[in-house]
């Protein structure tokens, strides 16, 4: 079975946001493989201890998300695939699509998996249009996944329970954290991953026009805030305050 | 009047209300049409022309409840074609989104998630969205048409201001191709607490809790006030608790009298589903964690002490 795990490289989400001076998120910050990569990259690779085949990383971003893709070879998978090039800077969801789909077509894979939604952008847009543009189904919201044979069937979770989700492959699935936790890399993985193959495609490679961006920033201002009231150091007498807080809100 | 087109999921048959809250600000914007697919959509017409809709398309084939996001998309794109809306308003939600996403990128359009507002400018539409972890809020301009919109949940108030809608059948080919991430069942993990959405105190706990074994104490803390427990991205991913209960971008938007945030840092992932309550108290070690620039109350101390003697405290004011 071939899969392709989709890979995104983001600011460290235990770091906090820094601006430039014109109003862009400073991206000379930590960055790390998406957290939400790294369980589909895990469920990537338990799908092919036991089934056999590859796993194969897309990704696309600045040449340094090359060290994202090299953690999730470092994890196990076989090769990557980064699609750079300084014309996709500021991408929006739908060319993010396109441009990861044309890279995916040439792969022919039988499964697609992708994270439910990044951790930075956080609309997980790119998954239903990723599937639309491949021509593939959508399993989404999995966090469990069987293959049996050429079909495969997702717990899909729901708000109140899970829906069991069926379809032949080829597919694409996003799955959710819950799916499987991520393995560390060994110290065997990370040597091994040193001559792993990470291709670099430009986008014109891939004859993915750029278009007009769906979206465009007419300004930017400060969100409304809520005002900081007041902070307290708990010297034992926390508990009454808080209790002097509820009981003003009515709710005690 | 610009047309506007309302994507009104059903859940169980009913319109779900981020649908509803949509129809409000629809009416706003101009000539509000709704589609419904799926089981309940006639009953779902009724409710929709009160909520304001002048015409309802519907069908009622059960291929729209069984199949995830391509009966539906196919739907949508035989209804843009024939109806050319200048605006398609989807929620923000789990159902909606995927079929946002295959219709954007079918119509090769693209479109603007999680905004938080929608008005009419330049014969266009402006959204307001959430910018860098939320500190700001762009104003983006869709440039496509139709421009597609998806709306946080909670955005808007739904009331009614109708009468009754034209209903419509829609007639669409659902082509077998589109027949295929079937659900072929469904699960209810069935809770007999107060709902989080409907709570009047919402407790939640993120990683500064520890770990799963320490969320008891948040549900006796819910239980002696009568509220429900939440969490936040960082523990359910983590599995500590189910995915019902996160509180954020990518789960619910909670608007409770008070909201007590417990070792939680205050990410905009999960602040921008709650930030709308009432009374915000937070309790964090961490005096400089950005939950404490945001609440009422803001309690530097360990959870673990704090959380056990407040349950008894609140206990011993009720018997009073």
């Amino acid at each position: 079975m071939k899969i392709v795990v989709t890979v995104k490289q983001v600011p460290d989400p235990n770091s906090n946001l820094t601006l430039e001076a014109d109003n862009t998120i400073s991206r000379e910050k930590e960055v790390v493989l998406d957290p939400g990569d790294e369980c589909g990259v895990e469920e990537g690779l338990q799908l092919k201890e036991a089934h056999g085949g590859e796993v194969i990383l897309v990704s696309m971003g600045p040449e340094r998300a090359k060290d994202a893709i090299r953690k999730g070879l470092s994890m196990g998978a076989d090769r990557g695939v980064l699609i750079t090039d300084p014309s996709l800077a500021g991408a929006d969801a739908l060319l993010t699509a396109r441009v990861l789909a044309a890279a995916i077509k040439k792969e022919e894979p039988d499964l697609v998996i992708c994270a439910t939604e990044s951790y930075d952008g956080s609309t997980g847009m790119v998954p239903p249009m990723l599937a639309e543009l491949l021509g593939f189904p959508q399993l989404t919201f999995a966090k469990k996944v069987e293959i049996d044979g050429s079909t495969v069937k997702v717990h899909r979770q729901t708000a109140d329970g899970y829906q069991v989700v069926e379809a032949a492959t080829p597919a694409l699935i996003t799955v959710t954290a819950a799916i499987a936790e991520p393995r560390y890399a060994s110290l065997k993985g990370i040597m091994a991953a040193r001559s792993k193959e990470i291709k670099e495609v430009a986008a014109g490679d891939l004859g993915v026009e750029k278009g007009r961006p769906a979206e465009t920033i007419e300004g930017v201002v400060d969100a409304e805030s809520r005002k900081a009231g007041e902070v307290i150091q708990d010297d034992g007498n926390a508990v009454e305050k808080i209790v002097q807080v509820l009981a003003a809100a009515k709710v005690l | 009047m610009a047309a506007i087109l309302v994507y009104a999921e059903l859940s169980e048959g009913k319109v779900a209300t981020t649908s509803l809250e949509l129809m409000a600000k629809a009416r706003e914007l101009g000539d509000v049409y709704a589609v419904a697919l799926g089981s309940g959509a006639k009953d779902a017409a009724a409710t929709l022309g009160k909520h304001g809709a002048k015409a309802v398309h519907i069908n009622e084939d059960s291929v729209f409840d069984d199949y995830i996001a391509e009966p539906a998309t196919d739907a949508l794109a035989s209804l843009v074609e024939s109806e050319k809306p200048d605006l398609i308003l989807f929620g923000f939600t789990s159902d909606s989104r995927e079929v946002a996403g295959r219709l954007a990128a079918r119509l090769g359009v693209g479109l603007i998630s999680n905004a938080g507002d929608v008005t009419a400018k330049d014969g266009g539409f402006v959204a307001k969205v959430p910018y860098f972890g939320g500190a700001k809020v762009a104003s983006m301009k869709a440039n496509a048409k139709p421009a597609i919109v998806l709306v946080r949940p909670k955005s808007f108030e739904a009331s009614e201001k109708g009468g009754t809608a034209e209903v419509k059948q829609l007639d669409v080919k659902v082509a077998e191709g589109s027949r295929r991430a079937h659900i072929t069942e469904r699960v209810a993990e069935a809770s007999e607490k107060i709902k989080l959405e409907e709570a009047r105190v919402v407790i939640s706990g993120g990683r500064g809790m520890g770990g799963p074994q320490n969320f008891p104490l948040l549900e006796d803390l819910a239980s002696a006030l009568g509220g429900a427990v939440g969490a936040s991205r960082a523990v359910v991913d983590a599995g500590w608790v189910p995915y019902s209960m996160q509180v954020g971008q990518t789960g619910k938007s909670v608007r409770p009298g008070v909201y007590i945030a417990v070792g939680i840092s205050g990410a905009m992932q999960h602040t921008v589903g709650m930030k709308t309550s009432k009374v915000i108290i937070a309790i964090n070690k961490d005096a400089e964690a950005p939950i404490m620039k945001m609440a009422d109350l803001g309690v530097v101390g360990d959870a673990m002490k704090i959380v056990p003697a407040l349950t008894a405290a609140v206990k011993a004011k009720k018997t009073k």
